[in-house]
């Protein structure tokens, strides 16, 4: 599967980039087709129990993702862009806050604070790159929320930033985009409405319980909202983009519901 | 149809219950396989028997059929009460009745002459399911969406507690549906009457 460059080629840097580029284009992309294959069987044990394929797989995966866009403008409707997730004291918080990603303990990605900068493209006035020190500057708020988890299990924890609509309207974002989108350090991506992005509770987290992001929840920064469940909050936050074209997600991609809305 | 006395189950209830049979199998099933993505009691549930292959899937078939129960039981329940059929159907409704039924179940002895006619143990688990249902889209609304539908997430005891009453309200479902099943098996004639009505 993975192929390595010739010793010929290495004499050609141009080819040898290329192939590299290429190569680890691939790579990252193995996880998800992967996924997808394990995942396209959407009626899981039961077709293994009927021992037969009575329905088209493709065409009941295609109606349910109609389901799914269309559950997605239900979330939309019903989202208040003023009702404010519950709050909690700090006795109530959960410790140890559990890590969660879709890999392991293990790969959590490190980010060197000197050399990082936070990408700003897209609808945006002002697309000058952000360091830490110009994000720790700006107005901070903070929180004591419930992170609710696609699996069920939900947790209180404290988070500490810049208000996001704070931050988009000093940015000169335009409001009246539809989407925000996020790339990450660890090549996860996500994307949200705008009426969210401008939510009072949704922050450009830079602490958990008041010291600096660890790593494990997130360094140098996540985007979280306390309105929308766990997988729509991007940690390790490289770029932020503002658009009209759907940017979709790295679960949302593989059938979670896009909208994910609590 | 009014006049047709022979007529045991309009049409509207019986295609209302075989379409929210389907809706509950499917709810149950992808259900089950939500619950194992993170089980909050000390078992899982095999996932041979469940529906959607990961949590994803099962999310989606879940969010699908919730649109097909809600719908559908709606349906049910206006007809339900505009024909008049809730009432003479399932009241009177008397405990000591009741616990005479449920003996005389028991004994064998309870009477399916007329299977227009609903015995005590039939009304109290009929309406028991009504009910049961409401419980269960309501706290699946509190999963759902808890943060838009702060009241109903207050009077339910919280995000965590309505995912329990959401489990436990599907397993006083399916324990119903495990009765119902034996109780058709017992008197197949009720099964023949739920297709052709009478």
């Amino acid at each position: 599967m993975i192929r390595k460059p010739s010793r010929q080629l290495a004499i050609d840097g141009d080819l040898v980039l290329k192939d590299a580029t290429k190569e680890i284009a691939r790579r990252l992309d193995q996880p998800t087709r992967r996924a997808f294959l394990q995942r396209s069987l959407s009626l899981g044990g039961l077709s293994l129990l009927s021992g037969c394929s009575v329905v088209d797989e493709s065409s009941v995966e295609n109606a349910l993702m109609t389901v799914s866009r269309f559950n997605d403008k239900v979330q939309a409707w019903l989202f208040d862009p003023n009702r404010l997730a519950p709050t909690y004291p700090d006795s109530m918080i959960t410790r140890p806050f559990p890590f969660n990603a879709y890999y392991g303990e293990d790969e959590i990605r490190q980010v060197e604070e000197e050399s990082y900068r936070l990408e700003v493209t897209g609808m945006v006035a002002d697309k000058h790159a952000w360091t830490l020190a110009e994000l720790r500057a700006m107005p901070q708020a903070d929180q004591i929320t419930r992170h609710i988890c696609v699996e069920g299990w939900s947790a209180i924890g404290k988070w500490g930033g810049v208000p996001f609509a704070d931050f988009l309207r000093r940015v000169g974002a335009d409001l009246s985009a539809k989407y925000v989108g996020f790339k990450c350090a660890d090549d996860y991506y996500t994307s949200i409405d705008m009426p969210t992005a401008l939510h009072p509770q949704t922050l450009l987290t830079l602490t958990y319980d008041s010291q600096p992001l660890p790593p494990r929840y997130g360094f140098p920064m996540k985007l979280r909202m306390p309105t929308k469940l766990g997988y729509k909050n991007p940690k390790h936050i490289q770029a932020i983009f503002v658009t009209n074209t759907y940017p979709g997600g790295y679960w949302e991609d593989q059938g979670y519901n896009w909208f994910g809305g609590s | 149809m009014a006049n047709d006395t022979n007529l045991i189950h309009p049409l509207w209830v019986r295609l209302t219950h075989w379409i929210n049979a389907l809706a509950v199998v499917v709810l149950a099933t992808s259900g089950w396989r939500i619950y194992d993505a993170s089980p909050f009691f000390a078992f899982e549930i095999p996932r041979e028997i469940t529906l959607g292959g990961w949590l994803g899937g099962a999310i989606q078939w879940h969010f699908a059929a919730m649109w097909l129960l809600v719908a559908n039981g709606l349906i049910y329940l206006v007809c339900n009460a505009i024909s008049g059929r809730l009432w003479h159907k399932f009241f009177p409704l008397s405990p000591s009745a009741f616990f005479a039924d449920v003996l005389a179940a028991l004994k064998g002895s309870l009477s399916h002459a007329d299977l227009s006619h609903y015995n005590m143990v039939q009304r109290a688990a009929y309406l028991f399911v009504m009910v049961d249902s409401v419980l269960l889209v309501l706290s699946g609304l509190v999963l759902w969406k808890s943060v838009q539908f702060p009241i109903l997430r207050e009077l339910l005891g919280g995000y965590e507690a309505a995912r329990r009453e959401h489990f436990l309200a599907m397993a006083a479902l399916v324990a119903f549906a495990g009765i119902h099943l034996l109780m058709v098996a017992l008197v197949p004639r009720t099964l023949l009457a739920m297709i052709r009505g009478r």
